[in-house]
C-alpha cells in the first residue's frame, strides 16, 4: 500500500538532490535547473497533501499550478539574467561572480 | 504481491529519483538539461497516480516543454570551451553535500514518524471542473495577479535578455 | 536701608554693561555712568553703616537675608544672600569710598587713553564684584565673587595687553591665584561634606561643637590657601609686585586696598573656624608675621616706586594676617581699614608722579617736593601714616597688632613687628628722600596733576590722618566693640608698646635720612660691602627663580612623563582598541565572499539547524 508517506519521501529526496544541485554547480543554469527541481519537489508533495488528506478540494493543486507559474516566470527572468551576465563576462559561471561583496 | 498503482509508483519514483541525480551529477549541462525532461515527465506521472490529471498536463506543457527548451535554449547561447565539462561543481560542493544530506536524513527520519490519517472520502475521478471553479472564482484575483507576473517576466526577460548598451 | 543693602553691588554691576555695550564710544559718558554707580553705592553704604550703629546691629546679632539660588531638597542648598553686620558694613564702606575716590582719580589719570572706557567698565565690574565678595552670606557665594575679583585683577593688570610684560603678569596673578582658590575650594568643600552647608552661620553655630578637629584642621588649612593666593603672602606672593604693570589706580584699588584685603576679610569671616584650631591660628599667625618681614626686607631695595609699595603692601597684609593669627580679628579689620585709606593714597601720588614724569625709578627722580605739592605733601602724610607715627591712622592700627601680639604672649612675632616696623619707615622715607628731596634730576618736568586726581589725594589724606582715631585705645565704644569676635575686648592702652614703636618708627625714618637724605655713597657702600645680601634682597630671594627652576625641573619633568603615559599606556590602550577592531573586521569581512551560493550554503545550514531543533520531538527517539 503506497501512503502519504512515501509520496513525501520522493519530494524529500527531490528536493535535496535540487538543493545539491542549486548550491554546488558552477554553471548557473545547472543552478536554475536544481531550483527547479526543488520547486518540482515542493508540487509533489502539495498535489500529494491535496490527494490523501483532503480529496474533495483541488487547493494543493491549485497551489501547484501557482508554484508552475511563478517558476516559469522565473526560469524566464534567470536565464535572461544569465544570458546578460554571459554577454558581459563571456562565461556562465557565477562562482566568480562576488558582485555582492563590499 | 503488488498491486498494479504501486509498482507504477515504485517505477515513476526510481526514474524521477535516477533522471534527478542525474541532472546533478552529469558533467555535461545539455545531459543534465535532457534529464531534467526526464524528471518533470516523472513528476507529471506522479501526478496522474495522485489523480491530478490536469496538473499532470500543466506539467507536461510547461515544464517537460517550454521550460526545458528555454534551458536548452540558454545552455546554447551561453556555450563556451569543451561542452562535456560544462558543468562542473563549484568550490564548496563538498559542504553542499553535507548540508544536503543532513536535511535529506531529518526529513526521511521525520518524515518516517509522521502518521498521517488518510481522509475516508474517495477523490472524485475527474477533478478539472473543481479547478476551473476555483480559478475563475474563489482564485479569480490570484490569478489574475499571476497573469500579471507572467506579464511582467515576460517582458522583463525580453528587456535583460535583448540587453542594452554595455555600461562601461 | 539695610534691607536694600543687595543693590549695593547691583549699581556697578549693572554700570559694567552700560559701559561696555552702550557708552563705550563717549568716553566722559562712561567714566560718569561708573562713578555714578559707585557713587549710589558709596551712598547706600554710609545708610547701611549708619543703621548698623544706630540699630544695634552687631556681630552676634547680624542681619542676613536669602533666597535659595540652587537647591536639591534634603541634599544640597546654594544660597544666594546677603550678611551685614558690622564686618561687613565697615569693609562697604571701605570698598565703596576707596573705589569712588579711585574712579574720580582716573578720569585724570587715563585721561586720553584708548582703553578709557573699558577700564572703567572693568572697574565698575570689579567694584561688584568685590561687594558682592562682602556681602555674601555662604562660602559658595564668597567663592564666586572671590573669582570674579580675580578675573577683574587679571583683566585690569593686563589692561596694557599689547606690552608682553602686562600679559604675563596678568597671566601670573591669574595661575597663581588658581593655585590658591584651589586650595580654598577643596577647604570649603571639605566643610560641606562636614557639615552639609555653606552658609556662614551655621557654620559658625555648628563647628564649635564638632569633635574630629583633625579633619576640621584639614579644611581650615585647605581654606586659608585661599588667603595666601589672594591676600599674597609667602610662598604665593610673587604676582603682587608683578601686578604693578597695571594702570596705578588699579594698583591702588584691587592690589593695595580692596581685593588684597580680600584674604584678610575671608579669615575675618571664617574666624570661627580657625579660632577653633589653635595649631593652625599659629600658622596662620607665622605665615603673616614672616611674610611682613620678608616682604619689608625686599622693599629696602627696590627702586621701582610701584614696587616698593607692593611690598610694602605684602609685609602690610602679613600684618593683618597676624593680627588675624594670634586671635585679635579687630586689630587685623581695623589694619585692613587705615591701611586701606593710606595704601590708596600711596598709590594714586606714586600714580601722580609716574603721570607726570612718566617714570618708575626713584633714583631718576628727584626734588618733585618744588612742582607737585599737594601730591607730595599727602604722600608725606600716608608714608608717616604708614610708618606708624602717632597720632596718625597707621600707628594706632600697627600698635594694636603689636599690643595684642604682646598681650597673647607671642613674643616672637611682637619682636618680628616692631622689627618690621623700622623697616617700613626706613624704605618709606627711603622712596621720600631719594624721590621728593634733593636735587631736580635733569630732564624731567614735573608738573602738578589735575584737580580730578588731587581732591582724592586730599580727602584720602584726610583720612589716613583721622581714621585711626576710631580705634585708638583710649576711645571708649570705638572700633574694638564693633568689629570683634566673640566678646567685645577693650585692650588697655599699653603705653610701652606705643612708645617703643614710636621710636622704633622715628629711628628708622632717621636712619633713611642719614642714608638718603643728603648725596652721600654710604648706601652703595654697604651694598659694596654686603654684597650677597644686597644681592639675594634685590632679587626678592630669588623666589621667582626657585618656581621657574621648579616650573622648568620639576613641572615638565611631570609633564614630560605624562606626555610619555598618554602617548604610550592611554593612547596605545585606545590604539589597541581600534588596531583591534580594525584587524578583526579586515579578517571577517573575508567571510561576506558576495558569492550567492556561499550564502545560500549558509542559510541552508541555518535551515538544516532549525530543522533539527524544531525536529527534535519527533526526532527524539532516534537521535537519543
Amino acid at each position: 500500500m503506497i501512503t502519504l508517506n512515501h509520496y513525501l519521501a520522493v519530494g524529500g529526496l527531490l528536493f535535496c538532490i535540487g538543493l545539491f544541485g542549486a548550491l554546488a554547480k558552477r554553471n548557473a543554469i545547472a543552478v536554475l535547473m536544481g531550483i527547479e527541481l526543488m520547486l518540482n519537489a515542493v508540487n509533489i508533495n502539495l498535489v500529494a497533501f491535496n490527494h490523501f488528506l483532503a480529496p474533495d478540494q483541488v487547493t494543493g493543486q491549485i497551489f501547484a499550478i501557482f508554484v508552475i507559474v511563478v517558476a516559469a516566470a522565473e526560469v524566464a527572468v534567470g536565464l535572461a539574467l544569465v544570458l546578460n551576465i554571459y554577454r558581459r563576462r563571456l562565461d556562465s559561471n557565477i562562482d566568480d561572480l562576488d558582485w555582492l561583496k563590499w | 504481491m503488488l498491486d498494479v498503482s504501486a509498482l507504477l509508483f515504485w517505477l515513476l519514483a526510481a526514474i524521477t529519483i535516477a533522471a534527478a541525480l542525474a541532472v546533478v551529477l552529469l558533467k555535461n549541462i545539455v545531459h543534465s538539461a535532457l534529464y531534467l525532461v526526464l524528471t518533470f515527465a516523472g513528476v507529471a506521472g506522479i501526478y496522474i497516480l495522485l489523480q491530478a490529471e490536469f496538473l499532470a498536463a500543466v506539467q507536461l506543457l510547461i515544464y517537460a516543454g517550454a521550460v526545458a527548451i528555454l534551458i536548452v535554449f540558454a545552455v546554447m547561447l551561453t556555450r563556451r570551451g569543451d561542452i562535456k565539462a560544462s558543468n562542473l561543481y563549484n568550490f564548496n560542493y563538498l559542504a553542499a553535500g553535507v548540508v544536503s544530506l543532513a536535511l535529506l536524513v531529518i526529513i526521511i527520519l521525520g518524515n518516517g514518524r509522521m502518521a498521517w490519517t488518510a481522509a475516508p472520502a474517495p477523490a472524485p475521478a475527474s477533478n478539472v471542473a473543481a479547478i476551473a471553479n476555483a480559478f475563475l472564482g474563489r482564485y479569480a484575483i490570484p490569478f489574475e495577479v499571476a497573469a500579471v507576473l507572467l506579464l511582467v517576466a515576460m517582458v522583463g526577460a525580453i528587456l535583460l535578455a535583448r540587453g542594452g548598451k554595455p555600461e562601461r | 536701608m539695610i534691607n536694600h543693602a543687595w543693590l549695593i553691588p547691583v549699581f556697578p554691576a549693572l554700570a559694567f554693561p552700560i559701559i561696555i555695550f552702550l557708552t563705550r564710544r563717549v568716553r566722559p559718558l562712561s567714566a560718569l555712568v561708573g562713578i555714578a554707580a559707585i557713587g549710589a553705592s558709596f551712598v547706600m553704604a554710609v545708610g547701611v553703616l549708619r543703621e548698623v550703629l544706630l540699630n544695634g546691629v552687631t556681630m552676634a546679632h547680624p542681619v542676613e537675608y536669602a533666597s535659595t539660588w540652587l537647591g536639591i531638597p534634603g541634599l544640597l542648598k546654594i544660597e544666594a544672600g546677603v550678611l551685614i553686620d558690622p564686618l561687613a558694613a565697615v569693609m562697604l564702606l571701605v570698598v565703596t569710598l576707596v573705589a569712588l575716590l579711585v574712579e574720580i582719580y582716573s578720569v585724570g589719570y587715563m585721561h586720553g587713553d584708548p582703553g578709557f572706557s573699558t577700564f572703567f567698565g572693568y572697574l565698575s565690574l570689579f567694584s561688584a564684584s568685590m561687594l558682592g565678595l562682602v556681602l555674601a552670606n555662604n562660602y559658595f557665594m564668597i567663592f564666586f565673587f572671590w573669582e570674579l575679583v580675580g578675573l577683574c585683577s587679571y583683566l585690569l593688570i593686563g589692561f596694557y595687553y599689547h606690552k608682553q610684560s602686562a600679559a604675563r603678569a596678568g597671566l601670573k596673578a591669574f595661575v597663581t591665584n588658581r593655585v590658591a582658590d584651589f586650595g580654598f575650594m577643596l577647604g570649603f568643600f571639605f566643610l560641606f561634606a562636614i557639615f552639609g552647608t555653606f552658609n556662614f552661620r551655621e557654620l559658625a553655630a555648628a563647628i564649635p561643637s564638632y569633635q574630629n578637629t583633625g579633619f576640621l584642621a584639614l579644611a581650615a588649612a585647605l581654606v586659608f590657601i585661599g588667603p595666601i593666593g589672594k591676600s599674597a603672602q609667602f610662598p604665593l606672593h610673587v604676582w603682587l609686585p608683578d601686578a604693578m604693570e597695571g594702570p596705578t589706580p588699579v594698583s591702588a584699588l584691587i592690589h593695595a586696598a580692596t581685593m588684597v584685603a580680600a584674604g584678610v576679610y575671608l579669615l575675618a569671616r571664617a574666624f570661627v573656624l580657625f579660632a577653633s584650631l589653635p595649631g593652625i591660628m599659629l600658622l596662620v599667625a607665622y605665615v603673616g608675621g614672616f611674610t611682613a618681614l620678608f616682604a619689608a626686607t625686599i622693599a629696602i631695595t627696590q627702586r621701582d616706586i610701584k614696587r616698593i609699595l607692593a611690598y610694602s603692601t605684602i609685609s602690610q597684609l602679613g600684618y593683618m594676617v597676624m593680627a588675624m593669627g594670634i586671635g585679635s580679628m579687630t586689630a587685623g579689620m581695623f589694619h585692613l581699614m587705615t591701611h586701606a585709606f593710606f595704601k590708596a593714597l600711596l598709590f594714586l601720588g606714586a600714580g601722580s608722579v609716574i603721570h607726570a614724569l612718566e617714570e618708575q625709578d626713584i633714583f631718576r627722580m628727584g626734588g618733585l617736593y618744588k612742582d607737585m605739592k599737594v601730591t607730595v605733601s599727602t604722600f608725606v602724610i600716608a608714608a608717616l601714616a604708614l610708618a606708624g607715627v602717632p597720632p596718625l591712622a597707621g600707628f594706632w592700627s600697627k600698635d594694636e597688632i603689636l599690643a595684642g601680639a604682646f598681650d597673647h604672649g607671642f613674643t616672637g612675632l611682637y619682636i618680628i613687628g616692631t622689627l618690621v616696623a623700622f623697616l617700613t619707615a626706613f624704605y618709606m622715607f627711603r622712596l621720600i628722600f631719594v624721590a621728593f628731596f634733593g636735587d631736580r634730576r635733569a630732564g624731567l618736568h614735573a608738573h602738578e596733576s589735575p584737580l580730578t586726581m588731587t581732591v582724592p589725594l586730599v580727602i584720602l589724606a584726610v583720612l589716613s590722618v583721622v581714621s585711626g582715631f576710631v580705634g585708638a585705645p583710649f576711645v571708649s565704644h570705638g572700633f574694638s566693640s564693633f568689629v570683634y569676635y566673640g566678646e567685645p575686648h577693650h585692650i588697655e592702652p599699653n603705653y610701652g608698646v606705643m612708645l617703643l614703636s614710636t621710636i622704633v618708627a622715628l629711628a628708622g625714618i632717621g636712619l633713611a635720612w642719614l642714608l638718603y637724605g643728603r648725596p652721600s655713597d654710604v648706601p652703595a657702600r654697604l651694598a659694596e660691602r654686603y654684597r650677597s645680601i644686597y644681592k639675594l634682597l634685590v632679587n626678592k630671594y630669588y623666589i621667582d627663580e626657585v618656581y621657574l627652576w621648579l616650573f622648568h625641573r620639576v613641572g615638565l619633568g611631570l609633564a614630560e612623563a605624562f606626555n610619555w603615559h598618554d602617548r604610550h599606556v592611554v593612547d596605545g590602550v585606545f590604539d589597541g582598541v581600534g588596531d583591534v577592531t580594525r584587524l578583526s573586521g579586515h579578517k571577517l569581512r573575508l567571510l561576506q565572499t558576495g558569492n550567492l551560493q556561499t550564502y545560500a550554503l549558509v542559510i541552508f545550514t541555518a535551515v538544516v539547524i532549525i530543522a533539527l531543533w524544531m525536529a527534535a520531538p519527533v526526532l527524539g527517539g532516534v537521535i537519543q
